[in-house]
């Protein structure tokens, strides 16, 4: 594991378990499973959140090829349609709350004490908590596939009638995201009292580190909205078994209420997803241009401001279903306004790369792979914002690609850089470059063939959540199923990479690691001791954003 | 914007040619420009927006590349140490504030003409089943359901060796097609008798959702006659990918025309050609479902639902609550009957099939209430092909023959059974629907077995409010037949109307 430490022998390792080296399985199986199980220690936690994501992105990149298997061609030839749409359902659940989210808690887990100056997040025992729910809650979430009459089939989003139709695994689901939603506002409270109370005495607010920022900023996200979807979960659940009719028609409910609070939770979650990766490659980009950030204070007001945007733009997820025009107009009017602050940092990057003196090490090509790949999802957003072309693009294959552009070149690229990054540092050694680069420029070909076609498609107007289409669509589904698997096969060398690094095995990392590196994270030695800063460190400017 | 649409044309084929290799010069890659005058203006629009992300993208991705190419480090370029202007910040918060403007008020326009049904010359109440599609013209008294044709409905079950290629149109055709005239405001009033659906044809505009409880308006005015496809957008089910919508559109003579072979009023349309609110459409249609009467001999081409009612008992209908009754849909009513049956002979229709039957009274309760999911589903579906080859007066309820049941009973378990039990029976025991073939129920007691049709069980519907007694025995003779399942039973109307 990353933070086992041979090479720092003042830190007492091995069998001194009760001084703060790490337990180590030299120590026997049973007490380094209690060190994992029971540690407060953000670095393990960092860790176990960074690898759990992981194997639910592995599942859910299995669930994705389940998907794209059976759209290689027209006809059903793998799947009955139900087991497709518990697929759909399955993937973006495990995506979003198993993948995205708890990688982005776990880099915040290892990097924020590290980037403010503290030795540990404000409530280690919480965090601890936090995590160790998330293993049962998508035990629950995924066993449902083992039930009889299935996993829920009625798309991520839960549209009442439709999921009132799901078996027994309503239930199950409706618990497993309370379970998540409980992890991730655990998580965000943690960040949020560790930022405001134990910065370093040296830094204030606006010198904090642009990840510090996005993820303050994201905190706040989840602890305003993670509240809303277990609300709206919770009335399908009484509306399921204890016969309130809040979103039945029959009752003197709505369905359409259940939209408008799913959606004021599923826009915020949207920003949840892709704020931590600005913070990333808001910090990547000048390290590697070795050039300070072009508009630091402008980009933390852009990410406030998309913050606050997220929270009324929610129906331009729904314009289809029959809103007064003066509503619509309104959507229409303040999702285009988020084009302005999101532009504002686009800029920003190209003006930090601008005249720097550029350097192209994995982290970066990954963090330019974002840069262009995520403006290309930000417009085919733009054109989503317009309410009469929406009409034609709404619940079409345009839409898929469109958030999808956002989030696996977005979001992933983005943990991936971040991780490639950081790495040196969590483990001492350098990861292999050559296979890094190699990683990257398969991933950047094959994400394009994997996802450019389904814009053609939805223009075409190929539906969304379909097992089987009309044979027109049958050559950009096969690209796009092809460009899936070669995606997901060339992220085993990453994984390669990865553990080559934990298991030690590559060039000594320096603790600056990075020629252009600023940050305290860059001051303590790689890899990075078990406790840092237990005293505030003195800060020097410099390192100061 | 014709200049522009070929022009964004040219660039969207050249932009897709960095994928698309040219053997496959006849692939879409954009947006179809429509048969209308709106998704004309939205195809503008859309290559408006497209243009203007292009001109910003050559622009950023642009300095960019400049920047990766000319200032790296090994090159010798040394960093320079600019950072933080505020000129620079307001200036590229400004420019793109102004871009959406101008994007904007077009776009605001367009929105308001789209969201403007007023004036209709005819109104059509679309309703969506899983999984299927109702269409009721309200003041013609036309009325039928729409699904999925046979061909695609055998090609796509799993493994069934059919080339989906070899399929005209494959899942983007029905057994009957929603026909409307060319250049008329047709109005659609969009409801659901069970899950959200979304009724969408790209060439005659956008999507609208049809949702249980609402009843949501969307009109088009198509300017060329042809045949226009589309599907379900929402997702509903299991057989979401297997709702598609067919619209044909018409001269009006040739409209006047299908009215009156359908049996409905041609001249009818005008008499709610002057906006009247949705609630009177409804009731006028409510109207037109109600008081049929049986009529021997009557007999419709195909799925059509225009035919007799059986059961004098469960032809009164009202909707939404709304007990008083609307005369304007009383004349069409009267003619109706009279006119089906000379419209099948007229045509010829290869398969006469008699009318199934309470069906169409129940689909009143479609548009607002939202109630009865489970029965609006079964009542959409038994009205299509339920039946028997024989259309004289096996109506109400007398002794049928096993022929006549069995060839019934499969229709009914192909329209409402099969999607769980599959058609084969062979049930889909990993996701809990058992096997037909050899189950306990299907052979053993028959009282049990009616009275699961009648009742439902779990994740089974009832059916007694949507299948009359001459379909269940049908089925229960189908089922207690087929599969294997040599029963020899044969149950009559009788005994299913005693479990009643």
């Amino acid at each position: 594991m990353s933070t086992v430490n041979p090479t720092h022998s003042h830190d007492h390792h091995g069998h001194d378990d009760h001084h703060h080296g790490p337990v180590t399985l030299a120590d026997g199986v049973w007490p380094w499973m209690k060190r994992w199980i029971g540690t407060t220690n953000h670095k393990d936690l960092g860790t176990l959140y960074l690898i759990f994501s992981f194997v639910m992105l592995f599942i859910g990149g299995l669930m994705s090829l389940v998907i794209r298997a059976e759209l290689f061609a027209p006809g059903i030839q793998f799947v009955d349609p139900g087991f497709y749409n518990e697929m759909i359902t399955l993937h973006a659940l495990v995506m979003i709350f198993g993948g995205v989210m708890p990688a982005f808690v776990g880099l915040a887990n290892w990097m924020v004490p590290m980037m403010i100056g503290c030795s540990d997040l404000a409530l280690p025992r919480v965090n601890n908590w936090g995590f160790w729910i998330l293993p049962f809650a998508f035990t629950m979430l995924l066993g449902t596939l083992l039930l009889s009459g299935g996993g829920p089939a009625s798309g991520w989003t839960m549209y009442p009638p439709l999921v009132m139709q799901t078996g027994n695994a309503l239930p199950l689901m409706v618990f497993a995201l309370h379970l998540a939603g409980i992890s991730s506002i655990t998580g965000a409270i943690n960040i949020v009292v560790t930022i405001l109370n134990m910065r370093a005495p040296d830094m204030p607010l606006l010198k904090m580190p642009l990840f510090v920022w996005t993820w303050l900023i994201t905190a706040y996200l989840l602890i305003a909205v993670m509240p809303v979807l277990a609300g709206a979960v919770t009335m399908i659940l009484t509306d399921h078994f204890f016969g309130t009719t809040f979103f039945d028609a029959a009752g003197g409910g709505d369905p359409v209420l259940f939209q408008h609070i799913f959606w004021f939770f599923g826009h915020p979650e949207v920003y949840i997803m892709i704020l931590p990766a600005f913070g990333i490659v808001s910090t990547i980009i000048p390290t590697f241009a070795r050039k300070a950030l072009f508009g630091h204070d402008s980009m933390v007001y852009a990410v406030a401001s998309i913050a606050f945007l997220s929270f009324i733009v929610w129906a331009h997820h729904m314009f289809t279903v029959g809103m007064p025009v003066s509503a619509e107009l309104f959507f229409m009017f303040a999702t285009m306004l988020i084009a302005v602050p999101t532009g504002v940092k686009v800029f920003n990057w190209v003006a930090t790369m601008w005249r720097g003196s550029m350097t192209f090490e994995t982290p970066m090509l990954f963090a330019l792979g974002f840069v262009v790949l995520f403006t290309i999802g930000g417009f085919s957003g733009l054109m989503l914002a317009l309410t009469p072309v929406d009409f034609q693009y709404h619940d079409s294959y345009f839409v898929v690609a469109h958030f999808h552009y956002v989030l696996v070149p977005g979001a992933i690229f983005s943990i991936i850089a971040a991780i490639y990054y950081w790495i040196p540092k969590w483990t001492g050694v350098m990861y292999n470059e050559k296979l890094g680069q190699f990683h990257f420029w398969w991933s950047a070909v094959w994400i394009n063939v994997l996802f450019f076609p389904q814009h053609f498609l939805g223009l075409a107007g190929m539906p969304r959540r379909i097992p089987d289409y009309a044979v027109q669509f049958t050559d950009f589904n096969m690209i796009s199923s092809v460009g899936a698997l070669m995606f997901f096969l060339g992220q085993f060398v990453f994984i390669y990479n990865m553990i080559m690094c934990m298991r030690r095995s590559g060039k000594k990392a320096t603790g600056r690691v990075w020629e252009g590196a600023r940050g305290l994270e860059w001051t303590v030695a790689s890899p990075a001791p078990y406790h840092t800063f237990e005293t505030p460190p003195k800060i020097d400017p410099r390192e100061l954003a | 914007m014709n200049k522009i649409s070929i022009l964004s044309r040219s660039g969207l084929v050249a932009l897709g040619a960095l994928f698309v290799s040219p053997a496959y010069a006849e692939w879409t890659l954009n947006m179809n420009e429509g048969v209308t005058d709106l998704t004309s203006e939205v195809f503008g629009l859309h290559m408006l927006i497209f243009w203007i992300c292009v001109v910003i993208g050559i622009g950023v991705f642009g300095a960019m590349l400049y920047s990766v190419i000319v200032h790296r480090k090994s090159r010798g370029f040394e960093a320079s140490h600019f950072h933080e202007s505020t000129v620079v910040e307001i200036a590229w918060t400004a420019v793109p504030f102004i871009i959406l403007i101008v994007v904007a008020i077009p776009a605001a326009g367009t929105l308001l003409q789209i969201e403007d049904s007023s004036d209709p010359d005819m109104t059509i109440r679309v309703t969506g089943h899983q999984w299927l599609w109702e269409y009721d013209y309200v003041d013609q008294g036309v009325h039928f359901f729409s699904r999925l044709d046979r061909d695609s409905d055998k090609a796509r079950q799993q493994n069934s060796g059919i080339d989906p290629n070899t399929v005209e149109h494959y899942l983007r055709n029905v057994d009957k097609a929603m026909v409307v005239p060319v250049d008329k405001k047709v109005r659609l009033l969009l409801s659901s008798g069970d899950v959200i659906h979304s009724w969408w044809v790209p060439d005659l505009g956008g999507k609208k959702d049809a949702i249980p409880g609402y009843i949501n308006d969307m009109w088009f005015k198509a300017n060329e006659t042809g045949t226009y496809r589309g599907q379900c957008a929402e997702l509903c089910g299991r057989g979401h990918a297997f709702m598609p919508i067919v619209v044909k559109v018409v001269s009006q003579d040739e409209y006047d025309q299908w009215v009156t072979d359908q049996g409905g009023d041609a001249g009818a349309d005008s008499q709610l050609a002057q906006g009247q609110p949705s609630t009177d459409a409804a009731n006028a249609q409510a109207q037109t479902e109600a008081d049929s009467s049986p009529t021997a001999g009557n007999a419709t081409e195909g799925r059509t639902e225009d035919g007799s009612e059986v059961e004098p008992d469960e032809t009164s209908e009202t909707l939404v609550g709304e007990g008083e009754e609307n005369n304007q849909g009383g004349s069409p009513d009267d003619q109706r009957d009279t006119d089906a049956a000379q419209a099948s002979s007229d045509r010829g229709s290869p398969k006469v099939e008699d009318e199934s039957v309470e069906s169409d009274a129940e689909d009143g309760s479609d548009s607002g209430d939202g109630a009865d999911n489970a029965e609006q589903q079964g009542d959409s579906q038994n009205d299509s092909p339920a039946g028997g080859d024989q259309a004289a007066d096996d109506s109400a309820g007398g002794e049928m023959s096993k022929d006549e049941l069995m060839s019934q009973g499969e229709e009914v378990y192909g329209n409402l059974c099969a999607a769980c039990h599959q058609p084969d029976g062979s049930g889909m025991p990993a996701a809990g629907f058992p096997a037909m073939k050899g189950s306990a129920v299907a052979t053993g007691d028959v009282s049990t077995h009616i009275s699961q049709i009648l009742n439902g069980k779990g994740a089974m519907p009832p059916y007694k409010g949507t299948l009359d007694d001459k379909q269940i025995a049908a089925v229960v003779t189908y089922e207690r037949n087929a599969f294997g399942n040599e029963t020899g039973d044969v149950v009559q109307p009788s005994q299913v109307a005693e479990q009643r």
